[in-house]
């Protein structure tokens, strides 16, 4: 109904900023207090693990049989010391750097990389669909410690090998995910009514897809990292990964796994370190999940 | 409802092949000779030609997989263990049992505590039950299971006795082999737990949400038959997460056998892999492939059946 | 005045697939020879029930789907020939309103921003395409200094739907088909609606193509009626002449079974009975005649074309062709 605006209607107002989605998201994950203490915590892991060699207060590699396996707790060891009589809170620290980096850039990798070939799959259809996705659906059919077990068994130990396992294994998960809600948004009415005015595919793509179709995919990816970080850190658990004398969060569980008989606790130390780590990602991917979420 | 079935089953033989491609390839292109671990270090050229011969490692790789596919398909016959010179195929059907067992077992510790407490937490949206279930599911899915079986060992073998710390059933009858299967059983289920419970809670707070349970809880019907009412219309998302988990379970289980040393496919991948054991390695891995294979056929089948919404393919 | 769009013998069919291979088993016949003009700066309303094809049609005429068969002229020119480019413009001139007001909004763009992408994808820079989109706002009734910024999960359905119709009407169009344009609104809401496109229509001189299963609505908005069944025209005319004398037995059904408050109105048995039948394998003859109380031998065998009746009006009925 067409009234005549009432004067203080009319009168000139700085029209309201737009709020673009992707601020409203952060606004929202700023507010929410498990977002925010999971956040602070891994920040601060991370912030400690890059500045390992600073914060570390003993060489990682050097160690005396005479101090092996102190107690938590040993004056000048806080966290006790491992099986050769290692600082634990010196590899500790050096161990975040490679448990982070081996657990962190399969993901980045194979979200990049599975994001673009969804798609690409989605959106295009036929031929290059069905060769992306039943390629994809072969590593799919085995499950992900399996795969990451197997490519690795293949190709050897090494950090190096398994990135390339683990992006191996955790591409067709998001390859998969992505297509299908390409597949789902694009057959949404909002992207026939930009059709019918007459919009090319390429501002189809980036206005009315990608804003739908990355939040899906983000959020997926960031249920996907604690599981990266198990299994990178369970690789080296297995001599896969990471070889000694590096320090890696895993790798330690496995060489002090004899101890137990003799101390229990510091064994346990970075099973813990995983364990922590991979709870504030899952919770920081909870709380994208409701930020992402369109109310309503 | 069988060309559902006959029309999946044909697709999932594309991956299959596919899988086996991969396991082969996987296994050629490894570094390291296999040859070299047979023979003595001072063996002549001769006698080097003469066993590639014999185990057809001269001939072109194409035909190398088709003869490999061939036997393993048609005769059952996956070679023979190169440490042990014991038929593969016997090894890892032994194995793939125990895999089994622990996997069934580890899923209903999941799936029942899962979906009591996931509906539990559902009915009782936002109460501190629901917090407590989401705080325990949480924490269940962020757990690295090797760490919990270790932590299971330091405290109920080693500090309190109460479990074997390692090994397979060494005396035979249930008592015992369900002592040493426990510990490993409870590491496995953790992960499981805690998936299944966040979707069980998810998928009976969106059948709460519909219109239809408000209907049946104003007339008065509730508990008892509405838990039911509800449970049958999320059943196939339950039963889509019980199917991945199991497969969790069943190809996860390689870390929780490593640390009790209970000895399935996990277990015997290890050694397959640290002995450089090609045949007993590709074996393993083809005999998994394929059961994970028809397991998604199975869980995909069972879907369909008990929601004729969902049309697949 | 030549009519501003024709559309002759219009077919679409779609292949039902059924087996382990896929065959295709059956044609699901939704537009099955449709032909009928639109005059300029008519209403012309589209009647029907659910599964007639009104939807199928709407999309095949604007082709936004390819037609199986048939011709759609607009301005002069064949629509169904026109190279990409032309296209591109005729889509300027050929706009949809569709009937979801949620589900036709992307969920992340702002309404305002939702409105100017029709202008920016037509060439426009983004400041220009804003400022008109705030008009096009203002024309729709929402104040677009409050409604500008919000996203769809934030406004009512009525004001959804007010987006949309500003949105088809940014590009300012000569021809606006509108698809169930309210009936996923409360009824309150639907008069409000429904004026404001009469109020447009005549402050911007457009055509108009409304289809609706909903009757009142038709009635209340249409210059000229088509019936829908099955696919296929059975009757058309002037809204006033098909409301007070409806010739065809399904225009009759489907006038005496809409419930009405008066209750000297009251049925006392619904006129159809049975349920629509199963597009996949229509009746032979014509469509209608299962549920038909006045068919004959004849309606089994032939299929009735559509009679004049009276001045631009026709059915396509039997009971007409003997010079009654």
């Amino acid at each position: 109904m067409s009234v005549p605006a009432p004067a203080i209607l009319t009168a000139p107002v700085a029209a309201p900023v737009a709020t673009s989605y992707w601020r409203l998201v952060s606004r929202r994950l700023a507010r929410d207090p498990a977002t925010l203490i999971a956040g602070s915590l891994l920040g601060a892991i991370v912030l400690a693990a890059v500045l390992a060699p600073a914060l570390a207060p003993y060489d990682p590699a050097a160690g005396s049989i005479r101090m092996r396996l102190s107690p938590i707790g040993t004056v000048g060891h806080p966290l006790g010391t491992d099986e050769q009589g290692r600082d634990m809170l010196s590899r500790l620290l050096f161990g975040g750097r490679m448990t982070l980096l081996a657990g962190l850039t399969p993901i980045v990798v194979a979200c990049l990389f599975g994001g673009v070939l969804g798609i690409l799959a989605g959106y295009l259809g036929g031929a290059a669909n069905s060769i992306i996705m039943r390629a994809s659906d072969i590593f799919y059919a085995f499950p992900a410690i399996l795969l990451a077990i197997a490519i690795s068994g293949a190709l050897g130990p090494g950090l190096g090998n398994t990135l390339i396992s683990l992006s191996v294994v955790f591409l067709p998960r998001i390859i998969r995910v992505a297509e299908a809600v390409t597949v789902q948004t694009k057959s949404l009415e909002y992207v026939a009514a930009a059709r019918a005015s007459g919009a090319g595919s390429w501002p189809i793509v980036r206005y009315h897809l990608l804003p739908n179709v990355l939040a899906p995919i983000l959020v997926f990816t960031s249920t996907q990292v604690s599981l990266s970080i198990i299994l990178a850190a369970g690789l080296s658990f297995l001599g896969l990964g990471v070889t000694p004398p590096a320090a890696e969060w895993g790798l330690m569980l496995n060489t002090l796994r004899q101890s137990i008989y003799v101390d229990a606790w510091v064994p346990a130390l970075p099973g813990v370190a995983i364990f922590v780590v991979s709870m504030a990602f899952n919770l920081l991917s909870d709380g994208l999940r409701d930020a992402m979420e369109v109310r309503g | 409802m069988w060309s559902l079935v006959l029309r999946r089953l044909l697709l999932t033989l594309p991956t299959l092949l596919g899988a086996s491609l991969i396991v082969f390839a996987m296994v050629k292109l490894a570094p390291g000779d296999p040859i070299s671990i047979l023979m003595p270090p001072d063996a002549g050229k001769a006698e080097i030609e003469a066993v590639k011969e014999a185990l057809g490692l001269d001939r072109p790789l194409p035909v190398q997989y088709l003869k490999w596919l061939e036997r393993a398909v048609v005769h059952g016959d996956l070679g023979r263990s190169i440490a042990t010179r014991r038929p593969v195929v016997q090894d890892v059907l032994d194995a793939l049992r125990n895999s089994v067992i622990l996997a069934v077992a580890s899923s209903m510790l999941a799936l029942i505590p899962g979906l009591a407490l996931g509906t539990l937490a559902a009915f009782q949206r936002g109460g501190v039950v629901d917090k407590v279930v989401s705080a325990v599911a949480i924490t269940g899915v962020s757990v690295p299971h090797y760490w919990a079986g270790i932590m299971l060992v330091i405290v109920f073998s080693v500090q309190l006795g109460w479990f074997p710390a390692m090994g397979g059933p060494s005396d035979p009858g249930i008592g015992p082999y369900i002592r040493h299967m426990l510990l490993p059983a409870v590491a496995l289920a953790l992960i499981p737990l805690g998936v299944i419970t966040r979707v069980v809670r998810s998928a009976v707070l969106d059948i709460l949400a519909q219109e239809f349970v408000l209907t049946l809880r104003v007339k008065g019907l509730y508990t008892g038959s509405l838990v039911r009412h509800v449970l049958k219309n999320a059943s196939p998302q339950i039963l889509t997460v019980m199917g991945l988990q199991f497969g969790f379970a069943l190809g996860g289980s390689v870390l929780v056998e490593t640390v009790f040393s209970w000895p399935g496919t996990g277990y015997l991948l290890n050694i397959a892999i640290f002995q450089r054991d090609m045949p007993l390695l590709q074996g393993i891995i083809l005999v998994l492939s394929t059961t994970f294979v028809l397991l998604n056929l199975a869980v995909d089948v069972l879907q369909s059946l008990i929601d004729p919404r969902i049309v697949r393919g | 005045m030549p009519p501003l769009m024709t559309v002759d013998g219009l077919v679409k069919h779609f292949p039902v697939r059924r087996g382990v291979f896929r065959r295709t088993t059956e044609m699901l016949r939704a537009v099955d020879g449709v032909s009928f003009a639109v005059e300029l700066g008519e209403t012309l309303g589209v009647v029907g029930e659910s599964g007639c094809g009104k939807s199928t049609l709407a999309r095949v005429v604007l082709r936004l789907v390819e037609a199986d068969a048939g011709h759609v002229r607009f301005g002069g020119e064949d629509l169904f020939t026109a190279s990409e480019r032309r296209l591109k413009r005729l889509r300027r001139d050929l706009q949809l309103v569709f009937q979801d007001p949620y589900a036709s909004l992307n969920p992340r763009m702002t309404l305002r921003d939702a409105i100017a992408f029709n202008l920016i994808i037509h060439g426009a820079d983004r400041a220009s395409a804003r400022r008109r989109a705030d008009d096009m706002l203002h024309d729709v009734g929402l104040d677009p200094r409050l409604f500008g910024a919000r996203y769809p999960h934030e406004v009512s359905g009525g004001q959804r739907q007010r987006v949309n119709i500003a949105r088809a009407l940014v590009l300012d169009p000569r021809l606006v088909v509108l698809d169930e344009p309210v009936s996923a609104l409360d009824k309150s809401v639907q008069a409000q609606v429904l004026n404001l496109l009469q109020q447009l229509k005549a402050a911007r001189q457009l055509t108009y193509v409304l289809i609706s299963h909903d009757l009142n609505v038709i009635e209340y908005a249409s210059d000229r009626v088509i019936v829908l069944y099955l696919g296929k025209i059975v009757e058309t005319g002037p809204a006033t002449v098909i409301a007070e004398s409806p010739k065809h037995p399904y225009t009759q059904a489907l006038f005496k079974s809409a419930p009405s408050m008066d209750p000297s109105q009251r049925l006392v048995a619904p006129p159809l009975t049975g349920d629509p039948p199963n597009p996949l394998s229509p009746p032979s003859g014509c469509r209608f005649r299962t549920r038909c109380p006045f068919a004959t031998a004849q309606c089994v065998d032939v299929e009735p074309p559509l009679r004049e009746i009276s001045s631009r009006h026709f059915a396509a009925c039997h009971l007409y062709s003997n010079a009654n």
